[in-house]
């Protein structure tokens, strides 16, 4: 199973007894080259996952930030396929940190899901989020993902039940992600307190660590996720990085791993300041 | 289904008796249909189902429905026979099954009705629509205004700009009218963001959408709402004409008025189903909004269907001169009923489609929506085809009150 990756990644993390840091980048934003800088530069500024967006032009459940990062990514030209091209550059550098392929059915469906998952897999991606693909319409994927041994990650949210959470956690390997508020990505903020317990109910579920994402914007607030889940996920705060970089005429990479750096030193030092 | 039986079928949402019993229990017609949501909405999506299927074989809201149908909406429309249309063709008898009589001027209320009744009955107590030209989002407004429920409408905000008066309707009516301005700002970017706000507002929300698309059970529960109108039309055929009709001709944006047309017929295989989508400036270049003819399958909106779509899967915009039909999909039902053979898809370019208004305007005394003009546009081959002894009904969808701006600009008329 290539989710050795992501497996390895979370042993380690556990030896360390910290929780990891999931940076979220949009494939293309704002060019292909500044993209690849960017992925270059993560996991230096601690990011122990990297989400990678491929873009999408009817992303449902984003709010406005990752909105405009894939229409970013779509006038750089960035296809499926030239995510996959651009995951495979990183590849050649890193071959430790998981990339997990996170976006919108379509374009995958487009391409064919056998003809995608060999690709994926060609590509050097560890697992891949298929936003508007709940269990109940994956089979297909998760049959041509299987033969390459790739994961689909699935995301539980504040509206799984237990009953709900059985079927979310079926077929699936590396990591839960749990959307931490109804809603889009960047927008609300979910109570802390609703946080803790809903992480160990999807623990119980599914046997596997437990990534925690929406609405994480400050370096308070990734360390408060980080005492309780076994990764934080950023992305609408790092794109807007770029957004801002654009707008004040800066390079973008350093800005986005500036801020990168400010949460994953949060998530790193959470725990520890919590024994303190 | 007897005669007899064809003629004492009461106008109401009963049970159809189709063979045809699409879809099957995932929400799928064949391929097509489904339910591609984020997984925020699938518990709410589910707990739609199973209220929708519970609701729908309750005698209580049949009535309740068939009530406000009969006093509210103005219910049964006509079925009017098209004299000086007929002649005009020299094919078959033309009959329009009067949709544009309704409250609100078009068939989107009978979805209306139903769907606010449902969601009274679930609790919910915020609505929440998607509409292009304005004729659901006039609608939801009406419904919502008529049960006193707060209405949020996104619409694109380009629509906004050409609809003005809708607009108008919508906030006299006491909706709140949202202008999108994410993507192209028209139909589709206004559907992303009821989702958006859907996923948001989880606990009390109910999202009427407007065409037979979208997540299970939609395309099912819209349709069947819809059906109110081919179930009247089989009444009236056999009481107007003495036999079901050759054919039922209707144009296709999303389809909700055309599958409400088909569906009780799709067992009756002497009647032709005719689909007739917009071809925009032709379906040789790349500005129509024809997703069956010019399209392929694809996912997008909570269902797979037939989409609009670059190589990678990117959705493109549709284009025809009305904004009714300039959606980049198409009902999940329509692409079966496609694949299977069972109804037939034409098109209609603006060109036709601005002849046909204006040919049905003079010779009928109708102004037509330029959404069922397109239609009208090619019922001349099918009235042709049909011959003399035949009959066939076009959907007049809507009225075209809401169109004579676009029309008087496109005639060079100063308004």
């Amino acid at each position: 199973m290539t989710t050795a990756r992501i497996d390895a990644r979370f042993a380690a993390l556990k030896t360390e007894g910290r929780a990891g840091f999931v940076a979220y980048v949009m494939a293309g934003d704002p060019t292909r080259d500044q993209a690849l800088e960017i992925l270059r530069g993560l996991p230096g500024a601690g990011a122990d996952i990297i989400e990678l967006g491929f873009p999408f032009s009817d992303p449902m459940a984003e709010g406005p930030p990752i909105q405009r990062a894939a229409q970013r990514g779509l006038k750089a030209g960035l296809t499926l396929q030239g995510t996959l091209d651009l995951a495979a550059d990183f590849r050649k550098g890193d071959d430790a940190t998981p990339v997990i392929l996170m976006g919108y059915l379509n374009p995958i469906e487009s391409m064919g899901h056998e003809a995608f998952a060999r690709a994926a897999n060609a590509a050097g991606i560890d697992g891949l989020i298929v936003v508007d693909c709940p269990p109940e319409e994956a089979g297909p994927l998760t049959d041509a993902l299987d033969a390459e041994g790739l994961s689909l990650i699935r995301l539980a949210t504040p509206t799984s039940d237990d009953e709900r959470l059985k079927i979310v956690v079926s077929r699936t390997s590396g990591f839960v992600y749990y959307v931490s508020v109804a809603g889009v990505t960047g927008v609300k903020e979910a109570q802390t307190a609703s946080v803790a317990p809903a992480v160990e109910r999807v623990r119980k579920a599914s046997g596997l660590p437990v990534a925690v994402g929406f609405g994480v914007k400050t370096p308070e607030r990734a360390a408060e996720i980080a005492r309780v889940a076994d990764a934080v996920v950023a992305g609408s705060v790092l794109v807007d990085e770029v957004a801002a970089a654009l707008d004040a005429n800066e390079p973008t990479a350093s800005r986005v791993l500036a801020k990168v750096k400010a949460l994953s030193d949060a998530v790193r030092g959470a725990r520890v300041a919590e024994t303190v | 289904m007897t005669l007899v039986a064809l003629m004492n079928a009461p106008l109401s949402n009963a049970p159809l008796t189709n063979a045809y019993a699409w879809p099957d229990d995932k929400g799928r017609f064949g391929p097509y249909g489904g339910q591609f949501v984020a997984e925020t909405l699938m518990p709410l999506i589910h707990e739609l189902d199973a209220a929708y299927t519970a609701t729908k074989a309750d005698p209580t809201f049949q009535a309740e429905l068939d009530g406000f149908l009969t006093h509210y909406v103005g219910r049964a429309s006509p079925l009017y026979f098209a004299e000086r249309l007929t002649d005009h063709f020299g094919g078959a008898r033309v009959w329009l099954k009067r949709e544009d009589l309704n409250h609100t001027g078009a068939h989107k209320i009978n979805n209306c009705m139903g769907q606010i009744l449902l969601a009274r009955r679930m609790g919910k107590t915020r609505i929440i629509a998607e509409t292009g030209a304005g004729q659901h989002g006039v609608a939801s407004a009406t419904v919502c205004a008529r049960f006193g429920l707060p209405c949020t409408v996104y619409m694109g905000a380009v629509d906004v700009e050409r609809q003005q008066p809708n607009v108008f309707r919508m906030k006299l009516m006491g909706a709140e009218v949202t202008p999108v301005t994410a993507g192209a700002a028209t139909l589709k970017d206004a559907m992303n963001e009821a989702m958006r706000d859907w996923v948001t507002n989880v606990e009390d929300t109910y999202y009427i959408i407007g065409t037979a698309a979208g997540p299970h059970p939609y395309p099912a529960m819209v349709r069947d709402f819809q059906s109110v109108i081919g179930r009247e039309i089989k009444v009236q055929s056999m009481d107007q004409i003495g036999r079901l009709p050759d054919a039922v001709v209707a144009c296709i944006g999303g389809g909700s008025n055309a599958i409400g047309a088909f569906h009780p017929f799709v067992d009756d295989e002497g009647v032709r189903l005719i689909g007739v989508e917009a071809a925009g400036h032709g379906l040789d270049t790349p500005d129509h909004a024809a997703s069956l003819k010019g399209g392929r399958p694809g996912v997008l909106h909570g269902n797979r269907t037939y989409l609009l779509q670059d190589p990678d899967g990117q959705i493109v915009e549709g284009h025809s001169i009305s904004a009714g039909l300039d959606y980049p999909g198409i009902g999940p039902e329509h692409a079966w009923l496609h694949d299977i053979g069972r109804a037939e898809y034409l098109s209609a370019t603006d060109e036709e489609a601005l002849e046909a208004f204006q040919l049905c305007s003079k010779l009928e005394g109708i102004i037509p929506a330029l959404e069922p003009s397109h239609a009208l546009a090619r019922v001349a081959e099918v009235a042709k085809a049909v011959g003399k002894d035949g009959d066939i009904v076009l959907l007049m969808s809507g009225r075209g009150d809401k169109d004579i701006f676009t029309v008087a600009k496109h005639l060079g008329v100063n308004l």
